[in-house]
């Protein structure tokens, strides 16, 4: 017995440009970008983003890169107006447009930001986290005790769109990576209500095996190399 | 402040990163924040083969990449592409802040902005100054088993070392140890303990650059072998 599905024409319609991509997009969404710093990053994508100035955003991401590259250039165009994040110390533009007020920036711990994602990818209600506890912040935050020690509830969160990354993407949405790419991108893949996709390589058909995002959750795939 | 003598930053580096190194056991886990703490890597002897995680998801991390054709997909926390040892794995971000809060981290060694005699440190942000961020400094502080600051003793001569910070925390009383380039700090139940000196400095040197109170362990010893 055979297991091959034939491509039927409903799976090729995932791939569509990094300028039909970029349309899809709406001023004044929030958008989640996957990558850290530089690595794994849907650069086409965003490219094609600040060339048709999408506007008026909120991003959702683990940091915002440099200034002239990636998610830095959505900043540096001015098409942020708030982003949430866990540091933007490597991009000065982000500090300087915070000091400003033009930009309003919340911050989170790293490993908070991947879990309420995740909370909201996976369907649960929060996330409790010892993480913060005597920091400020616990400032308007619910601090809940069990069994003797604190946790900061934290709210589950997700976005209209992910804007992520793929080392290779077969035509069915299956993803696989290399190196560190993955990041949030598998994170980020489950918490939104559209999710594209940018694929370092398209391919007919991945190892199951090699899976780490069912092709379920990516409804667009932008070639990377086209 | 009276200091008889100020390292080069050379000095205080190799001070600095050859103290951390000898904290290492073999096959431990451990996570080196950017800056001075990263250089402590470079003084691990080979046969304690510590395995070094990076946020960013990697376990196993190696050397910098050397040019010219880098392999940009994998780079550590702090962007730069490195290499990578054998037994190496790569993950997503959810399972790195599943190692680094899950209590899977035996040793992490991070700088600081402030350390306090309760062992809390802040190191996020001077409010209105430099604000770059949390990172995963919190989430790593609160899981690690064992968390060492490595930092200079002052900041154009301010002390770093206080009696209760005052700049935002990142952590609440979670510090283990503090190494500068003067000498080394243990906290136990009661608070912070000299330990080591580097020779190059007084008690009085120790005692005139740090703005919290300590005792001198009877077992005082030098910080350089």
């Amino acid at each position: 017995m055979s297991f091959k599905v034939v491509i039927g024409v409903e799976n090729l319609s995932k791939l569509i440009t990094a300028k039909e991509a970029a349309a899809l997009i709406k001023n004044g969404s929030t958008v989640m970008v996957g990558g850290f710093l530089s690595c794994g990053t849907p650069n086409k994508i965003i490219d094609e983003m600040v060339a048709q100035k999408i506007d008026d955003l909120t991003m959702i991401c683990n940091d915002t890169s440099f200034a002239d590259v990636d998610r830095g250039k959505l900043i540096k165009n001015g098409l942020v107006k708030k982003v949430i994040t866990t540091h933007i110390g490597t991009n000065p533009i982000t500090g300087s447009k915070m000091q400003s007020g033009e930009l309003e920036v919340e911050f989170y711990p790293m490993g908070t930001l991947v879990e309420k994602i995740h909370a909201k990818g996976s369907g649960l209600g929060g996330v409790l986290t010892p993480t913060g506890v005597g920091t400020i912040l616990e400032e308007d935050k619910k601090v809940i005790e069990i069994k003797g020690k604190k946790y900061i509830f934290e709210e589950p969160l997700g976005a209209d769109y992910a804007v992520i990354y793929g080392s290779t993407v077969d035509k069915y949405g299956n993803v696989a990576f290399k190196g560190t790419t993955r990041n949030f991108n598998t994170s980020m893949a489950t918490a939104a209500e559209t999710v594209i996709i940018e694929a370092e390589e398209v391919v007919e058909e991945l190892d199951p095996n090699n899976v780490v995002i069912p092709g379920i959750f990516i409804d667009y795939i932008v070639d990377g190399r086209k | 402040m009276t200091i008889v003598k100020e390292l080069s930053k050379q000095e205080i580096k190799e001070v600095v990163a050859k103290r951390i190194a000898r904290e290492f056991k073999k096959n431990d886990v451990v996570t080196l924040g950017i800056g001075l703490p990263t250089e402590a890597a470079n003084y691990v002897s080979e046969d304690v083969n510590v395995i070094f995680q990076s946020e960013n998801g990697i376990l196993g991390l190696g050397k910098n990449q050397k040019g010219p054709d880098f392999d940009k997909k994998v780079i550590n926390a702090g962007g730069v592409c490195v290499e990578y040892n054998k037994g190496a794995s790569f993950y997503d971000s959810q399972m790195a802040f599943t190692i680094m809060r899950g209590g899977h981290i035996d040793t992490t060694v991070l700088g600081a902005l402030q350390v306090d005699a309760e062992g809390s440190i802040a190191s996020w942000q001077i409010p209105g100054v430099f604000v770059p961020g949390i990172g995963g400094s919190m989430d790593l502080i609160i899981g690690s088993k064992r968390v060492i600051v490595a930092m200079t003793h002052t900041s154009k001569d301010e002390p770093k070392i206080v009696q209760k910070c005052t700049l935002p925390l990142t952590a609440f009383k979670e510090l283990d140890m503090i190494v500068t380039e003067r000498c080394v700090f243990q906290f136990d139940e009661d608070g912070l303990v000299l330990t080591e000196i580097n020779p190059v400095f007084t008690v009085e040197d120790i005692k005139a650059s740090t703005a919290a109170e300590f005792r001198i362990s009877p077992d005082l010893k030098s910080m350089i072998v």
